[in-house]
């Protein structure tokens, strides 16, 4: 054991970035010239268009342009429409199959990155992991549908299967950061410990290390889900015939008649959203 | 603490007895090599046995190797050479959770998503314990640490000394063979950490329990242990009573790590030594030193001093420093051999003999049965 000075392992370091930083007296980015209108403009640039969304959402009137007073009809309508719920279902079904299966695989790899002696090559398993943050979408969505159309044509089988490896794919590297991330901050000491006091292997991860990576899994399992819930590449190349997710099948009615109808479903997505990065930053940050 | 073999007189000042029957933990030629970007030799060819239910400390500056021979008597690394015995069964090569020895982490390494009790009972959930047994023994344990009140509490809010006691009671729960203790108090600030030391001997007392302590605190080392093991890059030096190390040395580096030490040129022959600077003492020569020039070590205490000439048998010096601390005054002298020489006075009440002066001519008086001849 190489022995660290201080800190129990019952109190998290705070991390880096909440230390502030000092810049010298009398600079400040503040005061360059242009910030404050660089400032506005970004946030306007952001925030003004989804605000429009959002209030037009709740348009009377089936125009995106013209306000014709509240009301609720567009919610009723997406809620009502079979295209719609099919494609929730649909979306919700894969989000959760490749989350899941996605944070089984980033759970184990990082503990592979974390639990093990160095070993040779474990700075490229670290970034054949993160591959997909690295290559652009298109390139993958392209090559998963040469693959999976020769597949498709070769069995004749056209299940949900194909999108569900996609998006499992792609989430794995969202799911693997906090996860890992987690267990860097994680005295190893404690599993030493366990160990010590007659837990076998499986004991140990089962009674010390799970319960203690735990949030790290659950943000880890949230960030997967929206990442997969918000995919439209990669799921537009892959997807067999009528086969839509919410998101394909926004892009296929902006195509046609663009009625308020989108804003209201684009309006549940982003609260969906909102809510579980909000929930994934408070597990991740909370202090042990 | 009752240990026979703790209180008997050592044959020599290194301590090379080995009584199988009575021996809890043999450390057989042990070696640990780490092989990274450099190797270390972090352990180099240690033997040692340590007896039952004795309080045995393992003392050395950072980096001799204490942490690491406790990892691999505790089995959370294999020695790269040698055996390690629980009794007379090779252990070596068992894992940690197969061995009847639980460890007190440095750092306690307390379970923070449980609670005291759940931290306390977790290595007798591991055994199998029926849940009433364990039940009993958490109660016991926290009765003995005296830790009661706090039982629910989770470990994060706890204070230091406390999340201590639960790591030792969490360590003596599955009531081990062999208890590690690895600078269990060096977080503790000075006056827990003088309350911890009576509470661990306590606690090694009832429970009858071998205990193997690690420290770099000297003072520490001689108060609390039955014997003490001093170790440096590796090896260790020497073994024996808190007192044997203290007044018998086998080496420089042992005087010099535990207390204060005066080294001295002297010619021995044949069981005595005569002092280069005068005088000629009986001595016990250590195992492999030659008759001819050694060195030999004088504690400060174990010599007087007294200004004007020497008579039959003292030593003439010149006193260069006096220093006054309370209840000593520590008299710093040069020899005509130009040799340096501190000698430490316990103070009598005013009006007694003087120190010598500074710049005064005084005469030093060596106890009988001072002088150590040292191994190198
Ligand atoms: N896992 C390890 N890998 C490489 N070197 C190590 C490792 N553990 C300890 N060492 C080295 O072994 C030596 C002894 O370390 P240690 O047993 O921790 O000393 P102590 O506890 O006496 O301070 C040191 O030089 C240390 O750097
Ligand atoms: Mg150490």
């Amino acid at each position: 054991m190489v022995e660290t000075a201080r800190p129990t392992p019952t109190e998290t370091v705070a991390p880096a970035m909440t230390v502030p930083r000092r810049e010298p007296r009398g600079y400040s980015v503040r005061t360059l010239p242009g910030f404050a209108a660089m400032a506005i403009f970004t946030f306007v640039g952001l925030y003004a268009p989804i605000l429009i969304l959002v209030t037009y959402s709740f348009n009377a009137g089936s125009s995106l342009a013209i306000w014709e007073g509240f009301s609720l009809r567009w919610y009723y309508q997406a809620a009502a429409n079979e295209a719609v719920q099919d494609a929730a279902i649909r979306s919700l079904y894969l989000a959760f199959c490749a989350a899941s299966i996605a944070t089984v695989a980033a759970t184990m790899a990082a503990l592979a990155t974390t639990r093990t002696r160095r070993f040779p090559g474990k700075t490229m398993i670290y970034s054949l992991i993160n591959q997909p943050l690295m290559i652009p979408e298109i390139v993958t969505a392209v090559a998963l549908l040469i693959v999976f159309a020769a597949i498709k044509v070769w069995t004749g089988h056209t299940s949900m299967i194909y999108l569900i490896a996609a998006h499992t794919a792609f989430c794995v590297p969202f799911a693997y950061l906090p996860i890992r991330a987690r267990l860097e901050t994680m005295d190893t000491t404690l599993e030493t410990a366990a160990q010590d006091l007659y837990a076998s292997r499986w004991l140990t991860f089962r009674r010390v290390t799970l319960p203690l990576m735990w949030p790290g899994i659950v943000a880890g399992l949230m960030l997967a889900f929206v990442i997969s819930l918000d995919d439209v590449v990669i799921t537009e190349f892959v997807k067999s015939a009528g086969q839509e997710t919410i998101p394909t099948y926004m892009l296929g009615q902006l195509r046609r008649v663009v009625t308020p109808e989108v804003n209201a479903i684009s309006t549940v997505i982003l609260m969906a959203g909102v809510i579980l990065v909000a929930l994934f930053f408070r597990l991740t940050s909370r202090r042990r | 603490m009752t240990s026979q073999t703790a209180h008997a007189e050592p044959s020599d000042a290194t301590d090379t007895d080995t009584d199988t029957a009575a021996i809890a933990v043999d450390v057989d030629r042990v070696s640990k090599i780490f092989r990274g970007e450099t190797e270390v030799r972090a352990l180099d060819d240690v033997s040692v046995g340590i007896r039952k239910n004795e309080f045995f400390t393992l003392l050395g500056p950072s980096g001799c190797g204490k942490t690491t021979l406790l990892r691999l008597i505790a089995g959370f690394e294999p020695p790269t050479m040698g055996a390690i015995r629980l009794g007379t069964r090779d252990i070596s090569r068992l894992p940690p959770n197969q061995r009847p020895i639980n460890t007190v982490f440095q750092n306690y390494a307390l379970f923070p998503h449980m609670s005291v009790a759940q931290n306390i009972a977790f290595g007798l959930e591991m055994l199998g314990k029926p849940k009433a047994e364990v039940q009993r023994t958490v109660d016991e344990m926290l009765h003995l640490v005296r830790m009661e009140e706090l039982k629910n509490r989770r470990t994060s809010e706890i204070s230091g000394g406390q999340q201590q006691r639960v790591a030792l009671a969490r360590a003596l729960a599955p009531h081990p063979e062999v208890l590690l203790l690895d600078e269990p108090l060096s977080a503790l600030d000075l006056k827990l950490r003088k309350d911890m030391q009576i509470e661990l001997k306590r606690l090694q007392h009832e429970t009858g329990i071998t205990f193997i302590f690690v420290t770099h605190d000297q003072e520490e080392a001689l108060t609390m242990s039955d014997r003490v093991a001093v170790m440096s890059a590796g090896k260790i030096l020497q073994v024996g009573r808190p007192r044997d190390v203290y007044e018998r040395p086998a080496e420089r580096f042992v005087a010099n790590f535990i207390g204060e030490s005066n080294f001295l040129d002297a010619t021995l022959s044949g069981g005595t030594v005569e002092l280069a600077a005068g005088g000629r003492f009986e001595v016990r020569v250590p195992e492999g030193v030659r008759d001819g020039a050694v060195s030999v070590l004088v504690r400060p205490e174990h010599a007087t001093v007294h200004s004007g000439e020497p008579g039959e048998g003292e030593i003439a010096a010149t006193a260069e420093n006096v220093v006054y601390s309370g209840e000593a005054t520590v008299v710093h002298l040069r020899l005509a051999t130009g040799e340096a020489i501190k000698i430490r006075l316990a103070n009598a009440p005013q009006g007694g003999e003087a120190p010598p002066r500074t710049g005064g001519a005084a005469a030093i008086r060596i106890a009988p049965g001072a002088v150590t001849v040292l191994r190198d």
